[in-house]
């Protein structure tokens, strides 16, 4: 099952390569990964979106708890979250593509940030399914490229992660 | 005001301030402000090595056969590569060790620079945890929290990775007392709520059985292992890591379990109804296959002070994380309070399902006439004899480790020094080496194979150099042992590669390095070489076994099946 893991930790260098390493050694799964310090820069915010069995997901977890400069682990998954994730997209857009592209980043609320003769690159922000979903609305062979964030995720309501 | 220090002189104060009484190493260039401090202090002693794996491998036998912690300490580059196999033995049996490594200066690091290596990434998969200090100002802080983390929680080798600009580098200096880190809190107190269940799962127990691990020797809770394992009267086994922790002279021990364990120990193990394990990790040359291992209805306790180490690969009903000593003296404390016995009638019956395994005698071998063929068992069961009992054993790996485990039964902890996780070859000197410099009154020994001897054999000279007066004993049977009983049982008698040609003389080798060798033939000789041997007090005494090359290691387990499914020696 897919789960979404949200981890605080040291902003030290070398601590991401840790998690990543532990990842690997294990065989665990990363599906995607995003990183970046919270409003404390002492302290950086991890999500990792992975997937395995539950008896797979307990020992990322307290494997992940066993790193030194690992503060927190939290399974978002175990209970009402938001996961967003954004995706550039640069598309090929000219003649009937043109009006189409334009059709479908509104139908998915995208935004288009840069305008050429030939192409246009669409903002889209939304839960990994939603991104996924507009890649396999749009034609293949309109897609000049594609990067994606990963998702970063937070719990609902009172769920706080902090120290 | 504190005092102005160099980074080099910091060092050396905060080993100092930890009370480590030797460092285990080699000096390069990137540590030589470090070797420079300790040619001018007279704190602790430097033991110089010939190779950077065994000042590793000693460092990590200083802190197994004592409560005190080992320090190794290695140049940048090959220095630090060197010392990795080291890193990663101790890492596996989670040995408490500080390794402190030179770098190259912080403006050459990613130059690829003379002797540099990103010695923080190679090791980071086999350390607890690892520092590269940038700031002489980290690096009081920094040795501490190596120390700290090194010895608390589950135990391990924590490295500090200095580059030599660092050392020369100046600033004022105070070590600090205690620490506390935000991200390092390990669970060490045991939950109440699941002692009281385990205690009353015990109790209510009909076949309780004990499992302990290595995780009984480093926290030092044998006796309360043993008092508590008394007062519930059940049979106890210990895996290869945890001998010592349980009395093996008492009659509730069963041997050791696992794949050259006694039958009796592994049968117990499956066929108990309260399965109590004590740190201990289910390991595979433990528990063999996990699938046949599971029984339904058999409850499990787990004590560890690791909660990744549970239900990792067995599910487990009651788990506790904590240090086991103070879990095993609240549980002992209960049931002192408590007015629930052992169910005796049940325990009984038990005994005498365990006294029928027991009655197989899994461990006879036949005994070789005088002028015979040496039987290795049987070397190893005269050296029992000739120390009483009470030496330091180190051994290193393959069938001598395993004859050493079955044939000398330890009764204290921290005699028993090997290489239970990684299974490291070429640790048994050094071993030696780290376990006699730390206990200088004992007998020790280490048992080893003409295949495992030769990967340290060089340390012979560091022996001399620092009067280590250990006695090897090789069971030289001209081939890598356990690969050969593989390849007996498994392969077809084919034997790829695991004979041994070209042998050194060892007695002349012995001798070349200063010491005492003694070649040994014939059965009827070994108990009388070895007594001459260990009245050589001051000596360290080489004695090549020329032993039986046939025997085999009984019981075993073939790779995958389950803790039943034992092949004795007298079904071939």
């Amino acid at each position: 099952m897919r789960h979404i893991l949200s981890v605080l930790l040291e902003n030290e260098a070398g601590a991401l390569s840790r998690v990543v390493g532990l990842f690997s050694a294990r065989g665990y799964n990363i599906d995607s990964l995003s990183v970046a310090t919270t409003e404390d820069t002492t302290m950086s915010r991890m999500t990792i979106v992975t997937h395995g069995s539950d008896d797979v997901i307990e020992q990322i977890t307290k494997q992940l708890n066993k790193l030194i400069e690992v503060v927190k682990v939290v399974d978002l998954t175990d209970g009402n979250h938001i996961e967003r994730e954004l995706m550039l997209v640069k598309v090929r857009a000219a003649g009937k593509d043109r009006d189409e592209m334009k059709r479908m980043a509104d139908i998915f609320r995208g935004r288009i940030l840069d305008v050429t003769d030939k192409s246009y690159t669409i903002e889209l922000t939304g839960d990994s399914h939603k991104l996924d979903a507009f890649i396999a609305a749009i034609e293949p062979g309109v897609i000049l490229e594609t990067v994606r964030t990963g998702a970063s995720g937070i719990g609902r309501g009172e769920r706080i992660l902090k120290i | 005001m504190a005092e102005k220090l160099t980074g080099a002189e910091i060092v050396v104060r905060c080993i100092a301030e930890e009370n480590v009484d030797f460092v285990f190493g080699y000096p390069g260039g990137a540590v030589l402000n470090i070797y420079d401090e300790i040619f001018k202090q007279d704190k602790f002693k430097h033991v110089l090595v010939r190779h950077e794996q065994a000042a590793v491998h000693a460092a990590d036998a200083y802190s197994r056969s004592s409560t005190k912690i080992g320090v190794a300490l290695v140049t940048s580059g090959p220095g630090l590569t060197n010392a990795v196999t080291g890193i990663a033995t101790a890492y596996m049996d989670s040995i408490p060790m500080v390794i402190i490594s030179g770098q190259v200066p912080t403006h050459a690091i990613g130059q690829d620079a003379f002797q540099e290596c990103d010695t923080v990434g190679i090791t980071r998969p086999c350390v607890k945890h690892n520092f590269l200090v940038k700031d002489v100002k980290d690096l009081a802080v920094t040795m501490k929290k190596a120390f700290y983390i090194a010895t608390t929680g589950r135990p391990g080798p924590v490295l500090v990775d200095i580059p030599k600009d660092v050392t020369q580098h100046t600033c004022a200096f105070e070590y600090p007392k205690s620490i506390t880190m935000r991200s390092y809190n390990p669970t060490i107190k045991g939950h109440s709520g699941q002692i009281k269940k385990a205690v009353e799962l015990l109790l209510n127990a009909k076949r309780p059985m004990i499992y302990s691990g290595g995780g009984v020797v480093l926290n030092d809770a044998a006796p309360q292992l043993t008092k508590l394992v008394r007062m519930l009267g059940a049979p106890c086994t210990n895996t290869l890591m945890g001998l010592g922790g349980f009395p093996a002279s008492d009659p509730q021990f069963v041997g050791m379990l696992g794949m050259h364990g006694t039958y009796e120990a592994n049968m117990a193990m499956q066929e108990c109804d309260v399965l109590f394990a004590v740190g201990a990790r289910f390991d595979d040359r433990v528990i063999g296959n996990p699938g046949h291992f599971f029984r339904e209805g058999r409850k499990i306790i787990h004590i560890d002070i690791d909660p990744s180490s549970i239900s990792k690969r067995v599910k487990v009903d009651v788990p506790i994380v904590g240090y086991v000593k103070d879990v095993l003296e609240e549980m002992i404390g209960m049931i002192e309070q408590g007015e629930k016995r052992p169910d005796v009638a049940s325990l009984k019956a038990w005994w005498t399902t365990v006294k029928d395994w027991q009655s197989k005698k899994c461990l006879a071998f036949k005994p070789a006439a005088a002028d015979g063929k040496i039987k290795p068992q049987a070397v190893v069961q005269a050296l029992w004899n000739a120390t009483g009992g009470d030496a330091i054993i180190t051994s290193d790996v393959g069938q001598h480790q395993m004859w050493a485990a079955q044939y000398y039964p330890f009764d204290k902890p921290r005699k028993w020094i090997n290489s239970g996780g990684l299974g490291t070859m070429g640790v048994g000197i050094p071993y030696a080496m780290g376990a006699q410099l730390a206990n200088p009154d004992a007998t020790v020994a280490c048992i080893t194979g003409e295949g495992s001897v030769q990967m340290c054999i060089q340390e012979l000279s560091t022996c001399k150099q620092y009067h280590i007066p250990m006695k090897i004993i090789n069971l030289n049977n001209r081939s890598l042992g356990m690969v050969r009983q593989w390849q007996e049982f498994f392969y077809g008698n084919r034997y790829a590669e695991s004979y041994m040609d070209a042998l050194p003389d060892f007695v002349k080798l012995a001798e070349a390095y200063g010491h005492v060798g003694m070649k040994i033939e014939k059965a009827g000789d070994v108990e009388a070489a070895l007594r001459e041997a260990i009245k050589l007090k001051d000596r360290l005494v080489f004695m090549d076994f020329i032993t039986d090359e046939t025997e085999n290691v009984f019981p075993m387990i073939p790779g995958g099946k389950g803790l039943s499914e034992m092949i004795l020696a007298e079904e071939l």
